[in-house]
């Protein structure tokens, strides 16, 4: 197999050299492309991705865009609607690189789209800058262009469990002795949460007595709250994407569900302060990123800046979501890439990539062989009253944990 | 599995949370149930976009609210919105297929709730929505069995909605044409019932009736664009179990789907639950199918 | 064949053949062109030809794109070890075992989904139109939610398919040829079906099925026979659609119900459904229409669907091909 790939990639690459450079720059506008979710089950989180492609690149444009060879360029982003189905990510990233002819793609929303899209950009030697797809199986394959600026799945919900141990050796209790109860939605990115879950209960000697996964919809978990009402167990865990952390959120209140210690995801993007106030009090949300961390870089600042200035480029967002954040870093890492190789090689760039050690309003980005990013954590916020506080890392927490967990009656 | 039923038999006062949960969702499946059956009944259009129906019923309840009013006061309003919106319906789509085969009829009507669902979502955008009503929780056993009292709420007035609807069909003048019609269309029509107002009559009722269910659903559960089909399956499940002309039998037929609903989402995992409704489709038309061959076969 | 006919067919044939090459950059697009092709043709071979309208033929399609990818990889790896480590092991395959393991998944994937359309319309056949219909929609749902709840074969994570060895062009060429082959394989295989007997009893049941039962024909026997035909070129088609695909998961890629479920319906009856060319003109101006409008369409695309298939229903049952007859009765007939 070896000697026929070899044959095949030094025909290729004198093909590639033969070949006119092909038009990935319009004039004078860079093209970078993303099949993402416009419509579909995650066209809400996809929008919040696309919000933060477009705000750092017009924020790149008005800061001068990129200079390579003494020649000044713009960013522009192109959009497909994958409809948040891995079949049409793959068949749309064909599209763009083939037809289109992009040579710097963005990635899309959700790991299982973006499992589809790593195989294609690999295969035709495009590098992805992806910032939406946390799957661990993502950097396990090889893959020399995938580049992911955010922190892995597993990582999500396995720091609560952490600190549910911490808690309990604090209070004089064994972690083993602790009794977990969990709910998953049925698809790629909350099943690697899971995993990681189960991987850190298993370190610690704890005991899962509920392992539910949401309905397909994520509508309605109240089946699952009620054996949790039976069951009091000492952690509660949800992971759901944004639908299934607001029906979590609003059915632990209608129902009364509560636990000493509750982690979900996507809490922001649900926006539950906002919807549901008090009853949201104490949750934990791991987040890729959160305002109050003291990170800078150079295009926006710190972290609260670019939170200001985002808010006031989108008023109708209350809290700015980690995907957007995440998102915005992703073009800050190409931009930056572009202006150090100074060209368009696609080659090159996959080596400027590589090579990233970036400081971003984001975080720290530099990535490893695999193309994770080793430089940032996950970090775990509590709602303190009605606002996401740092509590873990020790490193980074602003604010000591609200433990046991009590929600006001109504 | 086997743990939940232990649950169940270690805690049997989870059967009472269960079964109130069931039955509060029943009431509503059945309204909807109720409607698609009129439809089906009277025109033989068996209305794929029954659910997608509600859930505009449900943006519209979810309009109101954003502009002060009360899901309970928005009832009325909306459901004379929807019957409005399905007499347009009718007199642009239905009203054509209404003479064709029923494969064609069932697809114009999948084609509306394609339709429908899209332009939800490109108004409302895809997020999940839920109308706040106000009102509190209900507390017994100790705090292991609880329910919003909107849902009580919600029962009482589908029960309210189911007398007055089969009040009309007995006694009024329009009430007995419609069922006149569904007997026996060309009679109909032959004693000077006008049978196109009647199918545009039952059409439109069946939307005001979703859209009722659809404020309530915004209430007591959640709306988005695309949770229509989940109610659209429902209620066929219900209508084919209970059959046609059988009011009682719909009614007893939605409320045990709500229960069992719940049931199969605590015994055997919530991503079975939709699983369940379907495979009950799929069994209430095979075992017609077999109840069927039997009587063919008498025959032969 | 006629004279005219044939200089079509071989027309078509070269078009067909230079296509990828002419327009390499298209190429993985018009291998889905054949696969719509060829959902419609199955599509039609129930609804159009036999009266038995299906929402649930997407079934075949996911069995045969799982048993298809079970296949490949059971041949090298333990399938529960891979499934459970969601994508973290690598497929690595030699050319070998990746060409066979292909083959061999093609042709259990069309087996596998002749069987179980054979063991479906035992269930199923005794419905009648509109819930024949909804009960075979209902078929297919639960089979997406029960495969996205099964471990064994990935659930809710999915499969990672093995990647194609050679260079990127060659790929494209490869399984545009194989959608080609199979597209024209069913075309071929239809086309002197239903001149034979058979096309005439499956036509007998469409038009009324209590006389031709009353007649003596079998129709148990001839509609097992006609499903499980679509059901052997659609397991063909999933599985080579789920090795173009990289990734597949159970509820949008293997099980689409309301996308290419959809499709297959909205084709065969805007171009004609109960003729032979209907169902192929349906799906390139579908396919056409949907690939060249729906990436500036941005999020109206799903209602102008909504909308063609109500027009296409209440104003245009007889179709494209319906239509062009009526106009130019000698050259369409």
């Amino acid at each position: 197999m070896s000697s026929l790939l070899s044959r095949a990639t030094v025909l290729a690459a004198a093909i590639a050299l033969a070949a006119p450079a092909a038009a990935i720059a319009e004039g004078d506008t860079i093209v970078l492309g993303s099949a993402i979710s416009i419509t579909g089950k995650y066209s809400q989180e996809g929008r919040n991705a696309r919000d933060g492609y477009d705000f750092a690149v017009k924020k790149i444009n008005a800061a001068g865009g990129v200079k390579i060879k003494g020649k000044t360029y713009r960013l522009k982003v192109k959009y497909y609607d994958d409809e948040s189905t891995p079949a049409r990510t793959a068949q749309l990233l064909e599209r763009l690189i083939n037809q289109d002819g992009v040579k710097f793609v963005l990635g899309p929303y959700g790991s299982g789209p973006t499992k589809a899209a790593a195989p294609v950009t690999e295969k035709y030697r495009i590098p992805m800058v992806e910032a939406e797809g946390a799957s661990r199986s993502l950097f396990t394959q090889g893959y020399r262009y995938l580049f992911a600026v955010l922190s892995t799945s597993e990582e999500y919900l396995a720091p609560v469990v952490d600190l549910a141990a911490e808690l309990a050796e604090k209070h004089g209790k064994k972690p083993g002795d602790l009794k977990i109860a969990m709910a998953f939605e049925n698809d790629p990115f909350s099943l690697d949460v899971r995993e990681g879950v189960i991987e850190q209960a298993k370190k610690h000697g704890m005991k899962i007595v509920l392992d539910d996964k949401m309905p397909r919809d994520l509508s309605d978990i109240s089946a699952t709250l009620t054996k949790v009402k039976a069951l009091k167990p000492d952690v509660l865990l949800f992971s759901g994407h944004t639908k299934g952390a607001l029906t979590a959120a609003r059915q632990m209140k209608e129902m009364n569900v509560a636990a000493p210690i509750v982690g979900i995801t996507h809490c922001e993007s649900a926006d539950i302060t906002g919807k549901f106030g008090a009853a949201a009090e104490g949750i934990l949300c791991p987040t890729q990123w959160a305002e109050t961390l003291k990170y800078e870089g150079k295009l926006f600042g710190s972290a609260l800046d670019y939170d200001k200035a985002f808010r006031r480029a989108y008023p109708e967002y209350d809290e700015v979501p980690y995907q957007t954040a995440e998102a915005s870093a992703a073009i800050v890492v190409w931009a930056d890439a572009l202006r150090r190789a100074q060209s368009f090689d696609t080659e090159k760039l996959r080596d400027a990539l590589a090579a990233t050690d970036l400081q971003t309003f984001y975080g720290p980005v530099k990535f490893n062989s695999a193309g994770r990013n080793i430089g940032k954590p996950m970090v775990l916020r509590q709602v303190q009253h009605d606002k996401y506080v740092v509590v873990a890392p020790s490193q980074f927490a602003a604010d000591p944990v609200e433990y046991p967990r009590t929600v006001a009656q109504q | 599995m086997w743990d939940s039923l232990a649950l169940l038999g270690a805690a049997p006062i989870l059967n009472v949370q269960l079964w109130l949960n069931g039955l509060s969702v029943g009431a509503i499946f059945a309204l909807v149930a109720y409607g698609l059956a009129l439809v089906w009944g009277v025109t033989s259009v068996k209305n794929l976009a029954q659910g997608d129906l509600v859930m505009m019923g449900g943006y519209l309840g979810y309009l109101l609210a954003e502009h002060g009013i009360h899901p309970l006061a928005a009832l009325v309003p909306v459901a004379a919105l929807m019957f409005a919106f399905g007499w347009v319906l009718y007199r642009l789509v239905i009203r054509r297929v209404i003479q064709l085969d029923l494969f064609t009829s069932l697809l114009a009507t999948f084609g509306l709730a394609i339709t429908i669902q899209q332009s939800l979502n490109l108004v409302f955008g895809p997020e999940v929505r839920t109308v706040q009503s106000g009102f509190g929780r209900l507390e017994m056993f100790g705090g292991m069995v609880d329910i919003t009292e909107i849902r009580l709420i919600a029962f009482g007035l589908c029960i309210v909605l189911a007398a007055a609807l089969v009040l009309f069909m007995k006694r009024s003048r329009i009430g007995q044409a419609i069922r006149a019609t569904a007997q026996d269309a060309r009679a109909a029509r032959v004693l000077g019932v006008d049978t196109d107002r009647v199918y545009a009559l039952a059409f439109s009722i069946n939307a005001a009736i979703c859209g009722a269910a659809g404020v309530l659903i915004a209430t007591v559960w959640v709306i988005q664009p695309f949770y229509g089909i989940a109610y659209s399956v429902r209620a066929f499940v219900i209508v084919t179990a209970a059959g046609l002309g059988n009011l009682p039998g719909v009614i007893l037929a939605a409320l045990g789907l709500g229960v069992a609903e719940q049931y199969s989402g605590f015994v055997l995992g919530a991503q079975f639950q939709q699983a369940t409704v379907v495979g009950l489709l799929l069994a209430i038309l095979i075992w017609r199918q077999l109840a069927l061959m039997r009587d063919r076969r008498v025959l032969q | 064949m006629t004279r005219r006919s044939a200089v079509l067919h071989l027309a078509l044939l070269a078009g067909g053949i230079a296509a990828p090459f002419v327009f390499p950059a298209h190429a993985v697009q018009f291998a889905v062109f054949w696969i719509m092709v060829l959902f419609a043709l199955t599509w039609d071979t129930m609804g159009g030809q036999m009266g038995y309208n299906s929402l649930g033929n997407i079934l075949f399609f996911g069995l045969g794109m799982y048993i298809c990818a079970l296949t490949q990889i059971g041949m090298v790896y333990d399938i529960a070890q891979y499934t459970a480590a969601n994508g973290a092991i690598r497929v690595d395959f030699t050319d070998r075992q990746y060409f066979v393991g292909l083959a061999l998944g093609v042709v259990l994937a069309a087996l596998g989904a002749l069987i179980a359309a054979a063991l479906l319309s035992w269930v199923l056949f005794g419905l009648r139109g509109p819930y024949f219909a909804i009960g075979t929609l209902g078929a297919a749902i639960a089979a997406a939610e029960l495969t996205n709840a099964w471990e064994y074969v990935g659930g809710g994570s999915g499969i990672a398919m093995p990647v194609f060895p050679g260079a990127p062009g060659m790929r494209e060429r490869f399984f545009y040829a194989a959608c080609m082959a199979g597209a024209a394989a069913c075309y071929l295989f239809l086309r002197w079906l239903y001149g034979t007997r058979f096309g005439l009893a499956i036509n007998a049941i469409r038009d009324d099925e209590d006389k031709a039962e009353a007649l003596g024909l079998r129709t148990g026997r001839y509609k097992t026979v006609a499903w499980s035909i679509s059901a052997f070129f659609l397991g063909i088609a999933g599985a080579l659609f789920g090795n173009m695909t990289g990734f597949i998961e159970p509820l949008e890629t293997a099980y689409p119900t309301l996308t290419f479920g959809i499709f297959m319906v909205a084709m065969a009856l805007i171009g004609g459904k109960g003729t032979l060319w209907g169902p192929i003109i349906g799906a390139t101006l579908f396919y056409t229409l949907r690939e060249v409008t729906w990436t500036y369409l941005l999020g109206w695309q799903y209602i102008a669907l909504g909308v063609l298939i109500i027009v296409n229903v209440v104003y245009f049952r007889q179709g494209v091909l319906g239509w062009l007859r009526e106009r130019r009765p000698a050259w369409f007939a």
